[in-house]
């Protein structure tokens, strides 16, 4: 029987990324209802200073593999950690977040461990020591529960989903692993990192979204989008159509071929609402649309719909967004 | 260049969604099944490479009789010969990396290419698990691909920018949207897929680790409220975003 309920901790240019408070928060809810150890572990180079900060959400160790080799993201370098990890302190549970990272990440080292995974989970509970977790399939037309008889209980998070939450602050023990990359075979490197043009917040991670689509005509019709968000403090994304017609990137767009996303606040703005692009939005906590087709299907999700014309409307709500907030 | 391609057959994307009562998975009967979105531009991008280094490319799908469709549109795409390993378990996840990578094996590609997930289970697992059991390099979630005789380098989606991989050959790519436009089967093709290759193989007898224990609808949205008057409406909805939703 082992003692521990583990997560991981996602690095990225020496930093803590936020989905590793959501992992670290569920693998200490599962530590508590099982009586083990939740414990973290973070791949990756220049950073175990801060990993003192999860003593505030209860997590009183921690396991850095800090090395140079570990400075940019490899799958193969990566797995060979987690699973050295995995294998040293045989955790009951592991719970990684279904990010860019994790999605590459989490499959291999299932398949190291022959361990079974559920990705992408949105519920989790536990039965008789054992995690049932719910999933979207079918780009969120329906869901199912899943249970594995894996030794390790093994699953990715949806991001933004588990929301954060601290607890009795702890005091949290980072201990450094001696495991040294040098000895893994590393054949898919990292060559650069792309920033995105704008720097701005990613579409799955962002609070708020402005999303426009084919209603909008034009690609420089999208400055009155780039305003509401400004006023709203969201970012902008965009359907297909747009996407396809060149008006926008391809990492903007959301929907079944796009980003799935979960903000609290999502404006649709000239989108029909096609089936692909509600798989990709549907679970947002608010949704706003508007669209001057009054049959036009995302009314139906919309928590609150506005039927008019949006040239006239987008600019009426920036400004009333600069009048309300602050 | 020898490619492989994993194709799975998925309901499309448009399929209204039915779970029977109790069900465990969809009721298929009046679904239309499709090649997997994602598997298409995998397809795409190996007719590319082929056509700029030459060499074959084989198809392996698993899964019922149906799925012999699904290799079909691959090979009237312009693929060169199939494998389909027959099985009827409803699978997801290692079972099927485990499958797929037990056929894939003896053919010794230098180029693996699939889908980054299937549309159906929406997994995202595939891919990795199959490059893992192979011990191969395997970049994922690809919307760009550049491959020469003895590897590559592909752009990943991440959040907020790309990451470009460089790789050496033989690995494993998963193919994202962006990557390239599938080509639509020619009448040519279509007609010539029907003479080509393929080699029907009974799965092995790997067991599935997963159980699903229940089916469900997404839980449905309260009712919403949709405004008529236009832009008139505007600072009621703001006034209910900030004090009915508490969303700003
Ligand atoms: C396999 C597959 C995958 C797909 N994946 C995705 C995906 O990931 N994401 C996605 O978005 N789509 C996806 N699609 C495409 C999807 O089916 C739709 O074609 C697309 O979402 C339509 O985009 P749209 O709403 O911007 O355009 P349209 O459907 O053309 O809608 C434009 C809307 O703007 C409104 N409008 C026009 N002018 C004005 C105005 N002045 N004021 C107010 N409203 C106005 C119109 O009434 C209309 O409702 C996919 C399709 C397939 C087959
Ligand atoms: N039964 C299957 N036969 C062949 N390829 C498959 C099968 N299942 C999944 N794949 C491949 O793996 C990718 C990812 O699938 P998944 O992990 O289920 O999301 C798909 O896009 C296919 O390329």
């Amino acid at each position: 029987m082992s003692d521990y309920a583990a997560f991981f901790i996602e690095i990225r240019d020496g930093k803590i990324r936020n989905v590793s408070y959501e992992t670290a928060t569920v693998a200490r809810n599962l530590a508590k209802e099982s009586g083990l150890i939740p414990i973290g572990i973070a791949v990756g180079s220049g950073f175990s200073t801060d990993l003192d900060i999860f003593g505030k959400y209860g997590i009183p160790e921690v396991v850095a593999v800090d090395h140079a080799g570990f400075s940019d993201y490899s799958p193969e370098a990566y797995t060979a950690a987690v699973v050295d990890f995995i294998k040293k302190y045989n955790p009951s549970f592991f719970i990684m977040s279904a990010s860019a990272m994790g999605k590459d990440l989490s499959p291999r080292i299932a398949a190291r461990l022959d361990t079974e995974l559920i990705s992408d989970i949105i519920d989790i509970k536990l039965v008789d020591g054992k995690i049932e977790a719910v999933k979207p399939v079918f780009a969120g037309k329906a869901r199912i529960t899943i249970s594995t008889n894996s030794p390790i209980q093994f699953v990715t998070l949806r991001p933004k989903v588990f929301l954060p939450s601290e607890d009795s602050a702890t005091s949290c023990t980072v201990t450094a692993s001696d495991f040294d990359p040098s000895s893994v075979e590393v054949r898919a490197r990292i060559k650069e990192v792309i920033k995105g043009t704008s720097g701005k917040v990613d579409l799955t991670e962002a609070d708020i979204i402005v999303s426009g689509g084919r209603g909008l005509q034009d690609t420089k019709n999208f400055d009155i989008l780039e305003k509401l968000a400004e006023a709203v403090g969201g970012v902008v994304g965009a359907s297909r159509a747009v996407v396809d017609a060149g008006w926008r990137p391809h990492a903007d767009q959301v929907g079944q071929t796009g980003k799935t996303v979960t903000p609290g606040l999502y404006i649709a703005i000239g989108i029909s609402g096609a089936i692909q692009h509600l798989a990709g939005m549907s679970s947002s906590k608010c949704i706003v649309a508007v669209n001057k087709d009054p049959d036009a299907p995302i009314f139906t999700i919309a928590d609150y719909g506005i039927v008019g014309d949006l040239f006239e409307i987008v600019p009426a709500l920036t400004e009333e967004f600069n009048k309300v907030i602050r | 260049m020898k490619t492989v391609v994993c194709v799975k057959q998925v309901p499309d994307s448009e399929t209204k969604v039915v779970i029977p009562e109790g069900g465990l998975w969809i009721d298929d009967s009046n679904v239309n099944y499709v090649l997997n979105p994602y598997d298409e531009y995998a397809v795409e991008e190996a007719l590319r490479i082929q056509e700029k280094l030459g060499g074959e490319i084989i198809i392996v799908s698993a899964g019922p009789g149906r799925a012999a469709t699904a290799i079909r549109n691959a090979l009237a795409m312009g693929a060169n010969s199939g494998v389909h390993i027959k099985d009827d378990n409803l699978r997801m996840g290692l079972s099927v990396a485990k499958i797929l990578a037990e056929a894939i094996k003896p053919l010794e590609p230098d180029l693996i290419l699939l889908g980054k997930q299937a549309i159906d289970d929406d997994n995202l697992q595939v891919g990795p698990m199959i490059a893992e059991l192979l011990n191969l390099p395997s970049v994922s979630v690809v919307s760009k691909l550049e491959i020469t005789e003895n590897g590559g380098t592909a752009e990943r989606d991440i959040e907020g920018g790309k990451e470009v991989m460089e790789f050496s050959l033989p690995a494993v790519i998963t193919a994202q949207k962006g990557l390239n436009e599938p080509r639509y089967a020619s009448l040519k093709g279509i007609m010539m897929a029907k003479k080509k290759p393929m080699v029907e193989k009974q799965a092995s007898d790997i067991p599935g680790g997963i159980t699903i224990t229940k089916m469900e609808y997404p839980p449905k949205r309260q009712e919403g409220k949709t405004f008529k008057n236009g832009v008139e409406a505007v600072p009621e909805v703001v006034r209910l975003l900030r004090e009915e939703a508490k969303a700003i």
